[in-house]
């Protein structure tokens, strides 16, 4: 199950993660041990498992924002579990991008902005970026009207493609997807789907949650139950 | 765009940076790196030591001990040893410092485009025409109306203070910027206005900048990296979101705990 381990883009040995909450008791959660997968480029692996099983923790830990208790997170040349926070910094920047679940924002940029900041940020002219941004909010259906306010005030539907917007518009060759299609009517998340493939087809190496089974089985070569990855499991 | 090529040093390097009140402790031991582009936020409660860290920092407060070297023309420089007219000159051109009052950061009976130019004029610059069509075009990009530029700062509210504080600072384009607690005291609706405000000056300007704050919210939108600072001491450090979101000393634990939800 761990095909082209070689060329990996993503590849997780030997990761563990504990929580520890100093405040109640100095009570320590062991809630992950021994994860191991890779991802090639092109590659898309769905991570499955009930809820709580630890999905959103794995995405977290790939992406820097939970701290590994061991073991490594390899994205391209980088371990995330050793990087400083400015290589991580730098990483986020070119090469590894994350549609979550809620969009976070200063408040008052105007939408435009938002979704072409990863571009911006990158060194694309402004005007490239933004047209990109435009192309990108036209094909999610966000109406040019709403494209100069803030999404802080959009619907959840609106903000969640706003947030996938922001997250396609820069080709990052690794991408954390958590539920990409969540809250969508039909026809954007075909639009979504679709931007999905596309990214696949240019070599990104995905890692996904997806509660939509028919968008599982459509986008993913692989899926990764995170339940073997439970500390009680791995004893 | 800033050139990735050039930056590949530290704007900042801090060492073992301690100040003593007597027997009682500012802040010791601080030694942390700053790079190019970079924003650090510092949280901590009243009393953490984090106003005194950043007045050591920025020169206004000498410390006992540590160094703080600041990359002049690419020679790290020491900034504690140097001289006096030395320390004062880079802060009126490669550094700056935002007040959380802007009354201290302002001069109040000078109008607001007097205070811009001011800072131009301490640099050198004597063409009026120049400084005149500059600190316009400051009060502008920080969202002051254009004819209020020779009202004085004491009939301007208290959000627009700041944003000609922050004018006055950056029109003399420094690369280094201190900000202590820069939206405090302000209105929800106005914070944000100089949030953006604030965050599209470090993306165009490519500045860094050290911001002290006991907001939360603040440091996730502004900062990259955070430092958390109890009883003088740094007991956290790391990328803002992962230090925000797991965080690992019991004191950080319990300074996001305590956050209210809105």
């Amino acid at each position: 199950m761990s095909g082209g381990r070689e060329q990996a883009m993503i590849r997780i040995d030997n990761l563990s993660k504990t929580f520890t909450l100093h405040n109640q008791g100095s009570t320590v959660i062991p809630v992950m041990a021994n994860a191991a997968f890779s991802v090639a480029p092109g590659e898309c692996v769905a991570l499955t498992g009930e809820s709580g099983a630890g999905k959103s923790t794995l995405m977290r830990m790939i992406y820097g924002n939970y701290l590994a208790a061991g073991g490594s997170i390899r994205i391209g040349d980088t371990d995330i579990v050793t990087a400083t926070p400015r290589e991580i910094l730098r990483l986020r920047r070119h090469t590894l991008g994350y549609v979550s679940q809620f969009l976070r924002v200063v408040p008052r940029v105007p939408t435009l902005d938002v979704v072409a900041e990863p571009l911006l940020a990158t060194g694309t002219p402004a005007g490239a970026a933004r047209a990109a941004a435009e192309a990108l909010l036209a094909r999610l259906n966000i109406p040019e009207r709403l494209w100069s306010l803030s999404p802080t005030t959009f619907s959840g539907g609106e903000q969640q493609r706003v947030n996938i917007a922001r997250g396609f518009a820069y080709a990052y060759p690794a991408l954390l997807l958590d539920e990409p299609t969540a809250s969508l009517d039909a026809q954007n998340r075909e639009t979504v789907l679709r931007l999905i493939e596309e990214a696949k087809a240019r070599g990104a190496a995905i890692v996904g949650i997806f509660h939509d089974e028919a968008a599982r089985s459509r986008l993913c070569d692989r899926e990764v139950d995170v339940t073997a990855f439970r500390p009680d499991r791995a004893a | 765009m800033k050139d990735l090529s050039v930056q590949d040093r530290p704007l900042l390097q801090v060492a073992g940076l301690t100040k003593y009140y007597g027997s009682r402790i500012g802040c010791e031991g601080v030694g942390f790196d700053l790079w190019p582009g970079e924003v650090m936020g510092i949280v901590g409660e009243s009393g953490s030591g984090k106003t005194t860290l950043l007045n050591c920092l920025a020169g206004h407060l000498a410390p006992d001990e540590g160094r703080v070297l600041f990359d002049l023309d690419g020679v790290p420089t020491d900034t504690v040893t140097m001289s006096e007219p030395a320390r004062r000159k880079l802060g009126r051109t490669d550094w700056a410092f935002v007040h959380q009052h802007a009354a201290d950061g302002l001069r109040m009976n000078v109008s607001a485009g007097g205070n811009v130019g001011e800072r131009l004029m301490a640099v050198g610059a004597r063409h009026y025409g120049n400084i005149r069509e500059s600190a316009q075009d400051w009060i502008t990009r920080v969202e002051i109306p254009a004819d209020r530029i020779d009202d004085r700062p004491t009939a301007f509210s208290g959000g627009m203070r700041q944003r000609l504080q922050i004018a006055r600072n950056l029109v003399t384009g420094p690369r280094l910027v201190f900000m202590d607690e820069p939206t405090g005291g302000l209105d929800v609706s106005v914070q944000a206005r100089l949030l953006d405000l604030l965050r599209g000056l470090v993306r165009e300007m490519g500045l860094s900048a050290i911001i002290v704050t006991h907001d939360l919210a603040v440091v996730r939108l502004l900062a990259d990296r955070l430092m958390v600072m109890k009883d003088g001491h740094v007991v956290e450090t790391g990328l803002t979101d992962q230090v925000l979101d797991d965080p690992q000393h019991a004191y950080t634990q319990l300074l996001v705990s305590s956050v209210l939800q809105v």
